[in-house]
């Protein structure tokens, strides 16, 4: 029976976010010839029975095991690093990755404070002899480098001074687009684009409130069905925390895929100098339940212990 | 190469004391505020602004303003405020004329991009908005696309060229220019994102190819319409700013009815940085010296003032 807890506790070791090392050590460390082709044996989605009488290691199996055993140093190292650094690294990583990272990008340029997206730019230069806006123009095409150019290179106001009217009048113009998503992608709109990629945040949310007014509806129900990139834009700009929530709900899930679970790194390395306090209550409101027990559920080792001194250190 | 000339020995008190005396009483002594103010450089200027409040408890700036007139008063206005202070409002001044835009590509391109970036906060400072903010609100479509991109951007300084890049962007460039589609993002990306030494080893690449500088080759039809206006001046900055520099002097001053805005902005601007070599490009140019023409064409304390800056000593 001992045998079942091992191999079950072995599978664990193995499953999931980070590698649990010091199960590994101990169960698999300590086994004898035995105990391991057992092992191999009973673990057949790690193990093939390969054609001439041995169990094999499924390639695939090494590769994403590799990524689990790395993510532990790769939260290190960008934990180490100067926010600014880590932001410009972020993005470039990105870049060699679109479309499918455009979120990083967005979600970079939005959720900083003007100065530290100014910091994540000059960096940009020392680490890469290009700018951030030169990168992010030639890597992103269509309609979506209009928009990830500008949000790059915006440098918000960040008073509180908002324009109650010019607010509404925004707030009109973005719903009028929203409606039209069907002739012509609000992405599109050069006035849509104008408002979220130079308004002030105080601003936008003034916009975000007056908009279900004029519509009815809240701007992120609205644009659910228009742009996926406009919608998470909007949040990432006027509801940061839910955002990352949902980001990182989506992390841990079983079914994320690569570059889903990275953004529990990201997210939580990024952040926890900033706002994981507020992520977390948030994360609760929205799922119902505490993220960070969460986190030890499902994340593994070194790693998980990382992230759980990360987002307990009040 | 500055010109105008600062005394060996400066007491910032009695240069506070002096101006003081100057604005007391019936009418100003506008002599003493010349003799004081275009012979002091940036640094001492805010240290006179200092001391005067230090020493009367009231803003300097505010009480020549109060006390001055007309051309020399915008003049000496402008000259006292640090140089990123004075592009804001220069910037501010140019949104409210349409026909002004270019002082707006002119700071954008100018300017280092370090410089820019001062400019972007003072303006935040001074006027509540971000400068993109406030450029996109007054403007519309290819316009506006390009001087938000001329004042977003963050440049890359470093002197590295890709000689493969410059010439395949060159490339980009010429079929815009052949399909007469001046504005199309590509022209944007390039001229808003690359480096300064970038986009000059692009121009020098088109000009080797082409037989002639981009800047004429944009100059076919359609006649002139304000975007292709700007993005020609928007060359011309980057590529060789004296030069520019020197037209807009030439025009100003031969123009029936002489342009003081562009003379003092001119003046005023480039009087601590190259105003020494536009000279030299005018007379080379002109036959006339700068000067000669300047006190042609005005007269009283503002010709004095700019008379002043320009090099001259009482």
């Amino acid at each position: 029976m001992a045998h079942l807890q091992e191999l079950e506790a072995l599978t664990k070791a193995l499953s999931g976010l980070g590698i649990d090392e010091q199960s590994l050590i101990s169960i698999l460390g300590k086994s004898d010839p035995a105990r391991r082709t057992t092992f191999r044996q009973r673990s057949t989605h790690f193990f093939i029975e390969d054609e001439r009488s041995f169990e094999r290691w499924d390639d695939h199996r090494i590769n994403l095991l590799r990524l689990e055993f790395v993510r532990f140093e790769n939260a290190l190292v960008l934990w180490a690093m100067h926010p600014w650094e880590r932001d410009a690294r972020l993005v470039h990583e990105a870049l060699t990755l679109v479309p499918q990272s455009y979120r990083v990008i967005l979600e970079i340029a939005c959720t900083r404070s003007s100065e530290e997206l100014l910091g994540a730019r000059r960096a940009y230069h020392s680490l890469y002899d290009h700018s951030i806006e030169e990168d992010v123009a030639i890597h992103v095409t269509g309609s979506e480098r209009k928009l990830l150019v500008a949000l790059v290179s915006a440098y918000r106001y960040e008073g509180p001074k908002v324009s109650e009217d010019a607010a509404k009048s925004e707030a009109k113009l973005i719903a009028k687009a929203i409606k039209n998503g069907d002739k012509k992608n609000p992405i599109d709109d050069d006035e849509v684009i104008r408002i979220l990629t130079t308004r002030s945040k105080p601003h936008l949310k003034a916009i975000y409130k007056h908009y279900k007014e004029v519509s009815g509806k809240n701007i992120n129900e609205d644009i659910e069905a228009a742009d996926f990139i406009l919608k998470e834009t909007v949040e990432c700009l006027c509801n940061p925390h839910a955002y990352f929530s949902k980001v990182v709900d989506e992390a841990i899930r079983n079914d994320a895929d690569h570059n889903t679970k990275k953004a529990l790194t990201r997210v939580i390395v990024t952040r926890a100098d900033v706002d994981l306090k507020g992520i977390k209550e948030e994360y609760n409101s929205l799922y119902g339940v505490p993220l960070t027990p969460k986190i030890d559920d499902n994340v593994n080792g070194n790693y998980k212990d990382l992230l759980l001194a990360l987002m307990t250190r009040d | 190469m500055a010109t105008f000339v600062v005394p060996a020995n400066v007491s910032i008190v009695e240069d506070a004391e002096t101006l003081r005396k100057a604005c007391e009483g019936w009418g100003t002594n506008e002599k003493a505020v010349i003799s004081v103010l275009a012979h002091r450089n940036a640094t001492q200027r805010k240290q006179i602004r200092q001391a005067y409040w230090d020493l009367y408890q009231e803003d300097l700036v505010k009480r020549l303003e109060s006390e001055l007139k007309g051309d020399f008063e915008r003049a000496v206005y402008r000259w006292i405020l640090e140089p990123q202070d004075r592009d804001a409002v220069l910037a501010n001044v140019a949104l409210k004329k349409s026909s002004d835009y270019h002082v707006i590509v002119e700071i954008a391109c100018v300017r280092s991009a370090e410089e820019l970036l001062a400019v972007r906060r003072a303006y935040q400072a001074r006027y509540k908005h971000s400068l993109e903010e406030d450029v996109a609100a007054h403007t519309t479509g290819d316009v506006r696309k390009l001087l938000v991109g001329l004042v977003t951007t963050f440049r890359y300084e470093g002197a590295e060229i890709n000689t493969r890049l410059a010439k395949s962007e060159a490339n980009i460039l010429q079929d815009a220019i052949k399909d007469k589609k001046f504005s199309n993002d590509e022209v944007i990306r390039i001229l808003t994102t690359r480096s300064k030494t970038q986009l000059m080893a692009t121009f020098n690449g088109f000009k080797d190819d082409q037989g002639t500088s981009i800047t004429k080759a944009l100059l076919g039809e359609p006649a002139d319409n304000e975007f292709k206006r700007l993005l020609r001046i928007a060359i011309r900055c980057i590529n060789e700013p004296l030069k520019y520099y020197e037209k807009i002097l030439r025009n100003a001053i031969r123009k029936f009815g002489t342009d003081e805005d562009a003379i003092t902005r001119v003046i005023v601007t480039r009087a601590e940085k190259d105003l020494l070599d536009i000279k030299e490009l005018y007379y080379k140019r002109n036959s006339v010296p700068l000067d000669q023409a300047v006190a042609k064409e005005t007269s009283g304390d503002y010709k004095a003032f700019l008379l002043a800056l320009l090099g001259k000593q009482d």
